[in-house]
């Protein structure tokens, strides 16, 4: 397998008007991860993997694809990505049949047995007209779409978003068997949490169009503890630690830490929290507005 | 052949517990010698887990020496994988099924029956003051 990433941004910026989309977006994901791109509806996600596969070009800094310019070099690149937009965009007039004909004219490399296979494996009938599928079948005519092109990697924008959760576990399943045929790359927007720590490895969390971490999620996990002591200012755990979110009540102090390091201070205990509860306390920290962040209820309650 | 579970809220990371349950099945002898674990993309669409974090599980495991990848196969249950022995395995679980009921009648629940467990076959390091 290739060292080169399979994405890789450096300081990246995307802005329309006076706002900025996406800025200052440094980050790596390796080839052969599944990565989940995290954040608020409006943090830059679409905005990024648009930025990936050329659909938009970069107001400053630079993106390189499975080591290439999506930008310079579209006819090089793209065959070799598959990407599935946010609603996933198909001619609802078109049968599955015609669509997957379409897509043999429109892509290099097409793999047709595949994909009539998948469309049987999942249940559709060939003939059936794409606008007559629910939002999970559409999902599964889309991605079924993006994997004929046999993708080396695969971005997926909010794919389950408007899903119910058996079609959203049926549409996820169809990526990873993917993962485990092909070792397709995937990176995966959702605003959805749940799930991601079992179907994800990496984990990139965006909020206020900026990147707040990127990392493998085992790592994620062992370098946030929570701690949890007697009543304190969090200074001096702020001298050696990121404080990424702390709340007090009358007697107690909880502080969600980074570190890479062991938390010898004896004041303090240390409990594993969930991925759900650090991506929450990232998103928090983004949102400079909200004010809740110090100042806990049970802090009045004491 | 072994099912796999996950547990989401146990805090035991995913392919530990794969690990753990291919460990246990093996000591249990619910899997034995040749037997075959399930291929990685049929654990990936039963359970909705990353494939790697299968392979992590299958290949600690081989490096347990518990099972072996054959490439292009599958991986099995070794050989040289020890289950106790099937007797003594049904015999300790009776004497453990009357201890259960003896202190169920004694008014222990799940969680102070594992603690008495766990308290007497890893004894505390530091002694308790009485």
């Amino acid at each position: 397998m290739s060292s080169v990433p399979a994405l890789r941004t450096d300081d990246l910026g995307k802005r329309y008007g006076s706002t900025w989309a996406l800025r200052g977006c440094t980050l790596e994901i390796p080839t052969g991860s599944v990565t989940a791109l995290v954040g608020p509806n409006g943090a830059g996600k679409t905005t990024l993997l648009q930025l990936a596969v050329g659909l938009s070009r970069p107001t400053c800094g630079s993106v390189a694809v499975l080591g290439r310019s999506p930008q310079e070099q579209p006819r090089e690149l793209l065959p070799r990505i598959g990407f599935v937009a946010q609603e996933h965009p198909l001619h609802r007039g078109f049968t599955i049949s015609e669509t997957l004909e379409l897509g043999r004219r429109l892509n290099p490399r097409w793999d047709g047995d595949a994909a009539r296979e998948r469309i049987d494996r999942v249940g559709l009938p060939l003939g059936q007209k794409v606008g007559k599928l629910s939002g999970g079948q559409q999902a599964q005519v889309a991605l079924t779409l993006a994997l004929a092109k046999r993708p080396e990697l695969l971005l997926l924008d909010e794919p389950v978003a408007a899903l119910d959760p058996l079609a959203r576990r049926e549409f996820l399943n169809s990526v990873l068997e993917a993962v485990s045929e092909s070792g397709v790359t995937v990176v995966l927007s959702s605003h959805i949490v749940a799930d991601l720590e079992r179907v994800c490895d990496h984990l990139v969390i965006l909020a206020g169009a900026h990147t707040q971490l990127a990392a493998p999620i085992d790592g994620i996990l062992a370098s946030h503890p929570l701690l949890t002591g007697p009543r304190s200012d969090a200074a001096a755990v702020a001298r050696a630690h990121d404080v990424i979110r702390e709340s007090h009540t009358a007697r107690q102090t909880s502080l969600l830490v980074r570190t890479d390091r062991h938390v010898y201070d004896a004041s303090w205990e240390s409990h594993e929290i969930d991925l759900e509860e650090i991506v929450l306390a990232y998103l928090g920290q983004g949102r400079s507005h909200f004010p809740a962040r110090e100042t806990h209820a049970e802090a009045v309650a004491g | 052949m072994i099912e796999f579970h996950l547990e989401t809220r146990s805090g035991v990371p995913a392919y530990l517990q794969l690990v753990q349950q291919v460990r246990q099945a093996v000591r249990l002898g619910i899997l034995q010698p040749g037997d075959q674990l399930p291929t990685v993309k049929e654990v990936v669409t039963r359970l909705t887990i990353n494939p790697n974090t299968v392979l992590r599980a299958y290949r600690q495991l081989d490096h347990e020496g518990l099972v072996e990848g054959r490439r292009g196969v599958g991986t099995f249950v070794g050989g040289d994988a020890p289950p106790l022995p099937p007797d003594d395995v049904k015999e300790l679980r009776s004497s453990l099924q009357r201890w259960i009921a003896r202190a169920r009648a004694a008014g222990l629940d799940e969680e102070n029956m594992a603690a008495l467990f766990a308290d007497t076959v890893r004894p505390p390091v530091i002694s308790k003051v009485a």
